[in-house]
Parts: structure tokens; sequence; C-alpha cells
């Protein structure tokens, strides 16, 4: 909570204050998209609003939970570029079991079981070892996602019990919200009440700023971040299983590039890649309205060409203009410090 | 090493065969890439010799590595200043459809013309990213993340279902990659050239070494004085430019493309950075290692399919070569630690 | 706490202009973007959507071209959407997308046959008229086949008997992605009509291309290495059997020894053709089939037919037959040869 506090010691009024957070800036920006595409896009709420709710919520879910743990890995000063691939090998690995004829529960916790192995090997070579982060996933990312392509070769697996995978597509009842949405929000508790409420979290934060910083006051970083990374494979592969229920098919290249999609989310919430700020809200909330955008676009017939060059952009902008500012703001402190 | 020996004989003289494995040390990577693709070179053509002893044979071996060697040294010397280039891949695919393209549209520009203007196009693109770094401060992973997406997204929307046609391509152009000077494929010059003269600019040329400084440490090299905005820009040219002159190879080569072209080489020249020493943390690496890196990952891709190694395997082989490459750095550099403090307690 | 200020200011003003970017990105979508035909009328809706496997591509180009004229000659509206990346999943929100906007009809080619089907399931529950082509899914209300498996195979395998009618040889197949549906099933029904129907042929090996021009230049290279007496090759995609006759071209001892066919696009093989690398390979009409799924998406949405077996309709092209399993076929496979080549433009 030590971004937190130094917030409130700040002189401005309170409404200010929350106004300003990237967070509620984004949810706004999320509110104004809607609306403006409720008024201008003329089958924006077709067939009915909880058709576009869903769908849009569905089509956003994998990323939004791929992003929580990763989310709190970048807070480190880390990342992990290989939750795609990780995603793939468990998808690969739950339908190999389950064509095998191992029950599909225990194929289910063995599949999330691998991607934990992956967090741990990732972890390992990371925080013993002492390799950079960066290196050493983006080795993982060809060595797992070429396990994952080699492993069912030429075949996929789609023979899943069908109303297993609708049920995973499936609303709450009579809500739009998805259930994999009811999965994220608890995942999100869990890992928000890690990361904003606990000593652990707040040894997260203190790595992000300051790795000697934080380990004289007594933070043990290397088990931190092995526990992320360890967090961060367990969750890309329990992804991977519910992706391939919710698709009702088991292959090899299943995520791939959802690495990129999750960490320009993260990015766009306000979470600094260099570590130590910003709020697992705001990665969230930048997933929802990078989602949102997308179906907007979408709707108006604008295909994923478009939508490349538009996400690309808009994360070049959005950091560019931020780093102007504070650029700006810190000049501006300069000259008031000294007069 | 050398001039201290014979300024300083009594102090040095028992430290010498010690600095020798050092230095050993140092080589073991270029030698250690040397024996493996000999070592890789020798089991392939024992199982088909037609692999190296045969026109083609020779002939793709040595002219497949100019890709692979552009884009890596490109890449490592922006890692070299501690940051990396995502986007490579994309500019290779919008350079490679801007060469073809211009081969078409204007048929009466000579070819050198062709080249220089995509190798600037080339340039172009890659001093977007590093104006965005340098300048502005934005953190390199970031800003080339985003112009992967972008100029991904410009390709497909510029080239549609369009793609380069063979006929577009003139003869004499495709003559070239294919000919070859006693033996050596004309694009494997090309390679060498670039690594020769990318080698003597970061170790001879002042600009090169400070390339090394800031990417070792950049606070000190503020400090120290350096132009750290321009040698943060610098190499972000240089790896657009050469992702160009990939485009160009590439259209040499395959005479075809289309809005695909280069998708997922950022990984690939990365591997072959790593692979060759480079570190991710900056301030580490040689030009000619990254090339033998590059030259090795470009024979196992060719390798493999001889060997009867399903492609479906290769990525998750040029996976464990990254994941060991780094491993056996830093074991290397804890050995090389360990003595050190022998040294300084004994 | 100086940082925090700089931290709050970044903060605030990154996500204002993310987002004020992409609003009006929106907007300036919304305004160019035609105003959106939702068939609200009682007349028949004839708006429909083709999703080629992935933008950019173009094969797809051509049939989406035809798909195209037809449906405006029977004044539809045509609509194309897709993704850049042939990922299983990657036309689930295009799909949704024209559910939304109230089509008519999708045509599609899948790139999974079973990834898009809760999608495609929800597409029907609406009233939407499915049609695959080219790569079919388990659930749609017909298929527009461009040949039967059969067929492809058999017309590949005359071609190879003509060329090896009794002595012994060896050939080889090289295909496309190793997970395409269609590409499979090629290659299954060819490996068992030459062991049925040709004794003497022997298929010696299947290597994957992957859809990418230098995977398959390495692939047919790999192939012929690894196997020094091979006869010749047979390529049922397109980009392997361009870059297999690239190869060849690039090599002129191996014309003449290795024998070549599969299936191509004559824009990209003519040349080879014609310079005599290779003589003959096979396709069917592009852009007839594209045509051919806009108008069974037409009689689909007139009632014309269901998609049950035996159903029959006409169209501007020839009357066409729903065979079993809501199977409707284009016609036999073409085969193009240096003197027709010049004939087609796809």
């Amino acid at each position: 909570m030590t971004i937190e506090t130094t917030y409130l010691r700040h002189d401005r009024p309170l409404w200010r204050r929350l106004l300003l957070r990237p967070e509620a800036i984004l949810i706004a920006a999320i509110l104004l998209i809607v609306v403006l595409s409720i008024l201008g896009i003329p089958n924006y709420l077709r067939p009915n609003p909880g058709y576009t709710i869903s769908t849009l919520l569905l089509n956003a879910a994998p990323i939004l939970i791929l992003l929580l743990p990763l989310t709190l890995i970048i807070a480190t000063g880390e990342i992990d570029i290989s939750v795609g691939s990780t995603l793939g090998l468990s998808s690969a690995s739950f339908g190999l079991m389950f064509a095998s004829g191992i029950p599909l529960p225990l194929a289910a916790i063995l599949s999330v079981l691998i991607g934990g192995m992956v967090g741990a090997f990732n972890g390992f070579l990371v925080t013993v070892v002492g390799l950079p982060s960066l290196a050493v996933t983006i080795g993982t990312l060809a060595l797992v996602r070429g396990i994952a392509v080699g492993m069912l070769g030429t075949t996929s697996v789609t023979s899943f019990p069908s109303d297993l995978t609708s049920f995973v597509r499936s609303t709450v009842p009579g809500t739009p919200v998805p259930w994999l949405i009811v999965v994220f929000a608890a995942l999100a508790i869990v890992f928000g009440v890690l990361l904003h409420f606990t000593a652990f979290g707040r040894g997260v934060f203190a790595i992000g700023l300051s790795t000697e910083t934080a380990t004289f006051s007594g933070v043990n970083v290397g088990r931190t971040k092995f526990v992320l990374f360890v967090l961060s494979g367990l969750t890309a592969a329990l992804v991977g299983v519910m992706f391939t229920l919710q698709y009702s098919n088991a292959i090899g290249s299943n995520g791939s590039g959802f690495e990129l999609r999750a960490i320009t989310a993260i990015v766009l919430g306000g979470v600094s890649i260099w570590g130590g700020t910003g709020t697992l809200l705001g990665a969230v909330v930048g997933g929802l309205f990078i989602a949102t955008v997308n179906k907007s676009l979408q709707i108006l017939g604008i295909g994923d060409d478009a939508i490349y060059v538009i996400t690309g952009s808009a994360l070049i902008i959005s950091v560019v203009v931020g780093s102007i500012a504070s650029v700006i703001s810190t000049r501006r402190r300069a000259t008031t410090s000294t007069a | 090493m050398t001039i201290r020996q014979i300024k300083g004989v009594a102090t040095a003289a028992p430290r010498a065969p010690r600095q020798t494995v050092l230095s050993w040390i140092f080589q073991a990577r270029e030698l250690s890439l040397i024996v493996v693709i000999v070592g890789l070179i020798t089991v392939t053509t024992l199982t088909q010799p037609q692999y190296l002893f045969s026109e083609g044979g020779l002939r793709d071996l040595l002219r497949t590595p100019t890709l692979y060697i552009a884009l890596a040294v490109g890449q490592a010397i922006v890692m070299i200043t501690r940051n990396i280039d995502l986007s490579m891949g994309s500019i290779l695919g919008l350079t490679a459809y801007f060469c073809g393209n211009l081969f078409h549209e204007a048929p009466f520009l000579p070819i050198p013309v062709v080249i220089l203007l995509t190798l600037v196009f080339g340039a172009v693109l890659g001093s977007v990213n590093g104006f965005l770094v340098a300048f502005l401060k934005v953190p390199a992973l970031v800003i080339t993340l985003g112009t992967l997406y972008a100029y991904r997204g410009i390709s497909v929307l510029w080239i549609g279902g369009n793609f380069i046609r063979p006929e577009w391509v003139p003869t004499e152009f495709k003559q070239f990659a294919l000919a070859n000077v006693f033996g050596v494929s004309n694009l494997l010059i090309v390679a060498l050239i670039v690594v020769l003269i990318a080698g003597w600019f970061m170790t001879s040329r002042r600009t090169g070494r400070d390339l090394y400084a800031i990417g070792s440490n950049p606070d000190a090299a503020v400090l120290y004085g350096l132009r750290t905005k321009w040698l943060t820009l610098i190499p972000f040219v240089i790896s657009g430019t050469l992702a160009g002159l990939a485009g160009v190879v590439y259209v040499s080569i395959y005479a075809t493309g289309d809005s695909k072209v280069g998708l997922g080489f950022e990984l690939q020249a990365v591997a072959a950075a790593v692979v060759g020493g480079v570190a991710v943390s900056g301030g580490v690496g040689r030009i000619w290692g990254v090339a033998l890196g590059a030259f090795f990952l470009a024979t196992l891709t060719t390798a493999l399919p001889v060997l009867s190694i399903p492609s479906l395997w290769q990525q998750a082989i040029v996976g464990v070569l990254i994941v060991g490459a780094i491993t056996l750095d830093r074991v290397f550099f804890l050995i090389r630690q360990n003595q050190a403090r022998k040294e300084l307690s004994a | 706490m100086r940082f925090s200020n700089i931290m709050r200011g970044r903060h605030g003003r990154v996500a204002g202009v993310a987002a004020a970017f992409a609003v009006s990105a929106i907007v300036l979508a919304g305004c160019s973007a035609p105003a959106g035909d939702t068939g609200a009328s009682g007349e028949a809706n004839y708006n429909i959507v083709v999703m080629p496997k992935s933008l950019g591509n173009k094969y797809f180009g051509a049939s989406d071209a035809g798909a195209k004229s037809a449906i405006e000659g029977f004044g539809g509206t045509y609509s194309e959407a897709g993704s850049n990346e042939a990922a299983p999943t990657s036309q689930s929100p295009f799909i949704q997308t024209a559910i939304q906007n109230g089509a008519g009809a999708i045509i599609l080619a899948a790139n999974d046959p079973q990834a898009v089907c809760a999608d495609l399931e929800s597409a029907q529950a609406a009233g939407i008229k499915v049609v695959t082509f080219d790569s079919d899914t388990n659930c749609r209300d017909a298929f527009i086949n461009q040949a039967t498996v059969d067929g492809v195979a058999q017309g590949l395998v005359d071609l190879a008997i003509a060329k090896f009618p009794t002595e012994p040889a060896q050939l080889a197949i090289e295909s496309g992605g190793p997970n395409a549906t269609n590409l499979n099933a090629w290659v299954d029904a060819i490996k068992s009509k030459i062991a049925e129907q040709a004794p003497n042929i022997e298929i010696v090996d299947v290597v994957y291309g992957n859809d990418v021009d230098a995977d398959a230049y390495n692939a047919a290279k790999g192939v012929i290495t690894a196997h020094p007496d091979l006869d010749g090759i047979i390529a049922p995609d397109s980009v392997s059997v361009k870059e297999a006759a690239h190869y060849l071209s690039d090599t002129p001892e191996l014309q003449g020894k290795i024998w070549l066919t599969g299936l191509g696009l004559p824009s990209e093989l003519r040349d080879y053709v014609k310079a005599g690398v290779f003589d003959q390979f096979g396709l069917w009409d592009v852009g007839a089939l594209g045509q051919l799924a806009a108008y069974t998406a037409k009689a689909l949405i007139d009632g014309e037919i269901t998609g049950a077996e035996g159903d029959t309709f006409s169209t501007p092209i020839g009357d066409y037959t729903v065979g079993k399993g809501g199977e409707i076929v284009l016609g036999p496979l073409f085969v193009f040869d240096a003197k027709n080549v010049d004939d087609f433009d796809f």
C-alpha cells in the first residue's frame, strides 16, 4: 500500500485525486465508448444487450485471467512472456490425457500442475541461477510452444463432453455474465488481496522499486519472485484447460500471442513495465478497455488488420504521452521547489 | 593482458596460466559454436551426402544464413545497449513487400536504387522506435511491442490479398542471390560485409564502444557525459536498416511474399543474438559471435528436415538452445567470479 | 514524495490519452462505415458476410472476389471480416459480430472444424444460414467442396501414374499445415490410392511446409536431400508446390530428375510451368468456388434448398445438387499446363 498512502499525502481534494486515478479514467472511457457505440452503431445491442455483454466478456476472459499473476510479476520489475505457450502446453496435454482415457477432472488437474512446473522452471532460472526473466521466458516461450505443438502433432482433440463445453460458455442464470468471468472475479479478488493487502504484496512493490531496499527491509526477494512465476504458470495452465473447453478444441497452438495481448492490457492500465507501481484494478480495466474497443470496431465491420494498428498505436501513444507528462511535471516541480 | 605481463613481469607471471583459462572461457562461446556448427554439418552430411555435396546443397547452406545474420546483428546492437527490438519481424515484412512492389511499380529504377530505398524505408521504421525510446524515455519492450502490432497491421491493410509475384522481381536480382564467387554465395558475402562493418563499428569506433558503455551501466554513461539519447537512437536505426536488408534478401531468395512475411522472426533474431553471446541485460556480446549464432540457427533449420526430425519440434529445439545458452553464460560467469574472488583472497 | 506525483501525472494521462485515442478511432470508423443494414424488413436478407481463414491470403482473396461479384450480382450486401492469423479460435468474434449485425448468411472457410462451432450454432439459432467452403466444420447448413477428397486425390494420383506407369518410383508428399483438415484427408487418400492402384510407386515421406514460403522451400530441399533416390513430389498445397517448384528452379541439376505436381495457383506457378521446371498441376476455379458459395447462401436464404441430400438448385454458373452430408461439389479437378495457364488470373 505504499503507493496508495503516498497518494493520500497529496494536497488536492479527495474527489479530484480519485477522478485522476488511471482506473477511473479508463472506466470512464469504457463507459463513454459503450454510450457512443449504443448511440452511433445501430447493431450494437442486437440481437439483445445480453448477447453483446456476454460475448464481450467471454472473449476477454482468457486474457483477463492471464494478466492477474502477470501484473504481479511486472510489478516486481520482472516479466513472463511464456504464458501463452504455457496455455498451449496445458491445452495439448489436457487433450492428450483426456483422449487416452484419463478422467477429465484428473486430466485437468494434471495439466494445471504441468503449467506450475513450467512456472517453477522459469522461477528457478530467474531466482536461483540469476538470469534475466526476459531472456529466460523468451526461451521457454519457444521451448514450451514447441513441446505443445510437437506433442499433438497433426491431430487435435475435440471430443469433450458437450454438456461441459456448453456449461463453460454459459452465463450465470438470469445474467449476461459468463461463468468464466465468475472464475476470473474469484481469482481477481484473491490476487487483489494478495497484492494490495498483504505483506507479500507490499514486498512485490518493494522489489519493483528497489531490490536492495526490499532485501534490507526483510523481503525474501527470491522466494517472492519464485512464487509469482509458479502462480503465473498455474494460472496460464488453468486458462489453458478452460480455453480448451470453451472452444472444445485441444491444440498446441492455442493461446499463441496471448502474452503480448496481456502485457498490452497491463501497460495500458497504468502498470509500469519497470516495476514498482500500478494496481491490479488498473490492469484488469486495461484488459476490459481493449475488449470494449475491439467489440465496437468488430461490429463496425473492421477487421483485425486495422485493430492491430489501433491497438499498437494506442499502446505507444499512451505510454509516450505519459512519459512526456512525467518529464514536464518533473520540470515544473523542479522549478517550483527552487523558486 | 599482454601489456600488463610485459610491464609487471614479477606479479603477472604466475597469473598468466589462469588468464589463459579465463580468456579461453571468454572465447568459449565462439569456439563451441564453431564446433557445434561443424558437427551439425558433418552429422547431416554423413546422413545424407547430398546435404553438402551437391550444387544446391552448398549454395543453400551458405546463403540461407544471410537473412538470420542481418536480423541478429541488428538485434544484437540494440540488445547491447540494454534495449530490445521486437518489431524486426514486422519491419522485415513491410520492407520485403516495399521492395517487391517497387520493382513492380517502378521498373525503370535501377536495382541498387530499389535496394537503397528499401534500406532507407527500414531505417525510417526503425528510427520511429528509436526516437520514442531515446527521446521520450519509454521502455523499448513496450514501444517495439506496439510497433510489432502496428507495422504488421499496416502490412495487412496495405498488402491485403496481394503478394509479390515472381515475375515482378528482375531476373538479374534473383540470379545475384543464386550466384557465387569461388563457391561462396553472393548473399553470404553480403552478410560477411555486414558483420565486418558492424564488428569494426562496435569494437573500433568511439560510438560503438559508447554503445557498450551505456548498455553496461546507463547511469554511469550519463555521468560520464555520453550523449545517451543519440546512442540509444542509433541502434534502432541500425536494426531497422538491417531488417530492411533482410527484406531485400528475402525477396532475392524467395521472389515472392505476402503480408505474413517475417512473422515471428523477431524471436529468431533474439534467439540468434542470445545464442551468440549477447546478454539481455546489456553491455555484453561480440558481433562475430552473433553471426555464428545466426549461422547455427539457420543451419539447424535446414538440417532438421534432412535428419528427418519433424519440423514441429524445431521450435522446441530453438527454446532449448536459448535457455541452454543463457544458463551456460551464467555458469561461466559464476566460475569466473569465483576465480577472481580466490585470486583476491590469495 | 515527488515520485508519487510523477507517477500520478503519468498514470492519469496514460489512460486518458489511450481512451481519447480509442474513442476517436471508433468515432472515425463509425463515420466511415456504411450504415448497418439490419435486414429487418420483410424481404429476404441478402446481407452476407464472407470469412476467409485469414486476411491477406491470396487464395482467399480470389475466392472472396468471386463471392463478392455473385452477391452484388443478385443485389445482396457483401462484407468480408476476419483476423490476421489463421488461429483456430480467431474467427469466433467475427461470427458473433455477424449475429449482431443481423447477417442473412455467413460464408466461412473454417480454421478449425470444432473451435468455431459454439458460435456458429448461435448464429444458426438466430436464423443465419451457414455455408462453409474450402475447409469444413462440424456445424453448418452446406459445405461447398472444391472437389471431393476422392476427386482431388485421384486427379493427382492419375498424373503420377501417367508419369510412372510401371517402373518403380519413390515419391514424397509435401503438405501445408499439419493440422489442416482437408490437406490431411487428401494426403491419406493419395497414400491409399497409390497403394491400391500403383504398387510400383512408393510414398517414402510426408513433410510439411507450414504455409510459410521459407519453411516450404526448406521442406522441399530437405525431403529431396534426405531421399537421394527420390523421383518426385506431390504437393497438394499451394505454398508447398510453389516453393518446391522454386527450389527446383533454383537448382537446375534436379530438373528432369525430380518430377513435381500438386495443387497451386496459376498466377504463382505460371513462370515455372512455362520455363519447364515442371509440367502440370491441378486446382479448381477459385473464383467460381466463392461464387458457388454465394449462390448456395442465397438458395438457403430463399428456402430453395435446406441443405438436405438431393436438394437441387440452379445458379448462373450451372445446376448443382446437394450431396451426402450437405456437401455440394464444385467440379472435378482442373489440370493446368503451359498451354492453358495464361487463361487464368487468380
